[in-house]
C-alpha cells in the first residue's frame, strides 16, 4: 500500500467530504488489512480523533463504534454474554492480541471479507450499521448490497435480545484462516444458520433454516437432516487450504453441534 | 509530515512518510531491539506496547502514534532481565530473536492478568513465533515467571 498524505479528522462530516473527494482518498481504521494490499492512497483519513472507539450500553442495544478494536469488543462483558459469547468467542480465535488491538469493528464489517470469523456470528444476530449519509441499514441488506457510494460507518449497533448463540471455525493454526466458520442461534422461536469462509463470503443456510424452523419440534432427526439440507444447498469452494467436501462436512458437522447446544 | 509520540517516556519527533509503519520508523531510528520477521503481521518479532497494549509495529501506520506512548523491550528492562534469568533455566532462548517481543507480550499479559491459567498464556502468545524452542521450554518459563510474585 501507497499513501501520499495523512489526515486525522475532527469530525464524520470533514471525513466524509474528505473521503469524497477523490476517489483515491480512503479511511485507514486500523490499517492492519490495508497494509498487505497494493492501493494506493490519495489521502488516508484517520478517525482515531473523533470518539468512535467506545462501546455504549443502552437498554436495549449495545452501540460499538466503528473504530472500537476487535480485542475491546472481545473483551466486553456485556457482549461476552450476549448469543452465549458467540462474538466474543469468534474474535478471540483471530490471530494473535496484538492484530485485535490495531484491527478495528468498522474494517472487518467494511471490507466484506470472505474469511471473515467477524460476519459469521454478527449475522445471526440483530445488527444494524449508522452510516452517515445512508443512515441505518441492516447488517444483512449491507452483506448483499452492491452500492459502492463511500461513506463513512459510524456505529455498529447490535440488539439486545435473550438468545442462544454458537460459534465454530474450523483453523490449521492459531494464525491462519478459516478453513470454514458456522455460527448459529435461536432468539424466541427462529433459528439461523450461516456459514462463512466457504471460503465465499457468509451465507445463510436459507432452506434449512425454513425446514428447522418449521419443525414442530427439534428432535435429533430434525438436526440431521437441517445438516444435510444445509450441505446440499450451500456453496462450498475449494483452495489452498482445504477441499470443497472437506469444508461442506466440517460445515454439517457444526451445524449439528450448533443446532444441538441452542436447542437444549 | 512530523510525529510527536513518547518512547520508553522519552519525547521523540520523528520526520516520516505519510505510509510508513512504525516497525521502519523505529528500525530507522535505531530501536534495533524491534526485530523485522515476516512483515506482514503473523510472527510477532516487532511486538511493542502501544499505549500499553502489545501490537505489531509492522501492522500500526506511524502516523497513528501522534501524541500515543510506544515501548520497547528497553522500556520495560528490569522485567526483560528477570524473565531472561528464568528463560535461561529453562533453556528457552536459542537465537533470541523472538525474545524482545515475547518479553512485550508477557509484560502485557501480567497486566492483564497476574494469574493466567496455561490455556491463557498459550492465547495470549499465539501470535509470538518461536522458531527453536517447540515453545515448551517457553511456556515453563513464562508460567514460573508469573508465579514468582
Ligand atoms: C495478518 C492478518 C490476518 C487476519 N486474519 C483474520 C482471520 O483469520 N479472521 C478474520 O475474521 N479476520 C482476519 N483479519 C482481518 C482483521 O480481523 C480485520 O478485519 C482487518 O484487519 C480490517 O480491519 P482494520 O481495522 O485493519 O481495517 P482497515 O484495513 O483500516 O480498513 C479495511 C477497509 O475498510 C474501510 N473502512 C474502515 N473503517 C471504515 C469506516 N469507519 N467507514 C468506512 N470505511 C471504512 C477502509 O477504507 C478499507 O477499505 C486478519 C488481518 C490481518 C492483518
Amino acid at each position: 500500500m501507497k499513501i501520499n498524505s495523512y489526515h486525522s479528522v475532527k469530525s464524520i462530516e470533514e471525513a466524509y467530504k474528505l473521503l469524497n473527494d477523490n476517489k483515491q482518498n480512503a479511511i485507514v481504521a486500523g490499517g492492519a488489512w490495508m497494509r498487505l494490499s497494493s492501493k494506493e492512497i490519495e489521502t488516508a483519513i484517520d478517525l482515531s480523533e473523533i470518539g468512535l472507539d467506545q462501546i455504549v450500553e443502552t437498554e436495549d442495544a449495545f452501540e460499538i463504534g466503528s473504530m472500537t478494536t476487535l480485542r475491546q469488543v472481545e473483551k466486553h462483558e456485556g457482549l461476552k454474554k450476549h448469543y452465549d459469547g458467540a462474538l466474543s468467542n469468534a474474535l478471540s480465535h483471530i490471530m494473535g492480541v496484538p492484530i485485535r488491538n490495531v484491527a478495528t469493528i468498522g474494517g472487518s464489517i467494511i471490507g466484506k471479507y470472505s474469511f471473515s470469523d467477524v460476519l459469521t456470528p454478527l449475522v445471526i444476530m440483530d445488527v444494524e450499521l449508522e452510516f452517515y449519509k445512508k443512515g441505518r441499514l441492516s447488517l444483512e441488506d449491507f452483506l448483499v448490497s452492491k452500492d459502492r457510494s463511500k461513506d463513512v460507518l459510524v456505529k455498529v449497533i447490535i440488539k439486545k435480545e435473550e438468545a442462544r448463540g454458537y460459534f465454530k471455525k474450523m483453523q490449521k493454526t492459531g494464525l491462519d484462516f478459516a478453513v470454514v466458520n458456522v455460527a448459529v442461534s435461536k432468539q424466541a422461536d427462529t433459528i439461523k444458520i450461516a456459514v462463512g469462509a466457504r471460503p465465499s463470503l457468509v451465507k445463510f443456510a436459507v432452506e434449512a433454516m425454513a425446514f428447522v424452523n418449521g419443525a414442530k419440534e427439534i428432535t435429533e432427526e430434525v438436526i440431521l437432516e437441517t445438516a444435510e439440507i444445509a450441505g446440499k444447498e450451500l456453496k462450498f469452494g475449494t483452495n489452498s487450504k482445504a477441499s470443497e467436501s472437506y469444508r461442506r462436512n466440517i460445515a454439517m458437522a457444526y451445524i449439528k453441534r450448533g443446532l444441538r447446544e441452542v436447542t437444549v | 509530515m512530523k510525529v510527536n509520540l513518547l518512547i520508553n517516556g522519552q519525547k521523540k519527533t520523528f520526520l516520516i512518510e505519510a505510509g510508513d509503519y512504525l516497525l521502519d520508523t523505529l528500525r530507522k531510528q535505531n530501536y534495533l531491539s524491534v526485530k523485522k520477521g515476516c512483515d506482514n503481521s503473523s510472527c510477532g518479532v516487532c511486538t511493542v506496547l502501544f499505549d500499553g497494549k502489545p501490537i505489531k509495529a509492522c501492522s500500526l501506520l506511524t502516523a497513528k502514534t501522534e501524541g500515543h506512548e510506544v515501548t520497547t523491550v528497553e522500556g520495560i528492562q528490569d522485567e526483560a532481565d528477570k524473565l531472561s534469568d528464568y528463560f535461561g533455566q529453562e533453556g528457552a532462548d536459542q537465537c533470541g530473536f523472538c525474545t524482545p517481543g515475547m518479553a512485550l507480550a508477557v509484560h502485557a499479559l501480567k497486566v492483564e492478568n497476574s494469574n493466567p491459567t496455561d490455556e491463557e498464556i498459550k492465547e495470549y502468545l499465539t501470535g509470538n513465533l518461536c522458531r527453536c524452542t517447540g515453545y515448551q521450554s517457553q511456556h515453563i518459563a513464562i508460567r514460573n515467571y508469573l508465579e514468582d510474585k
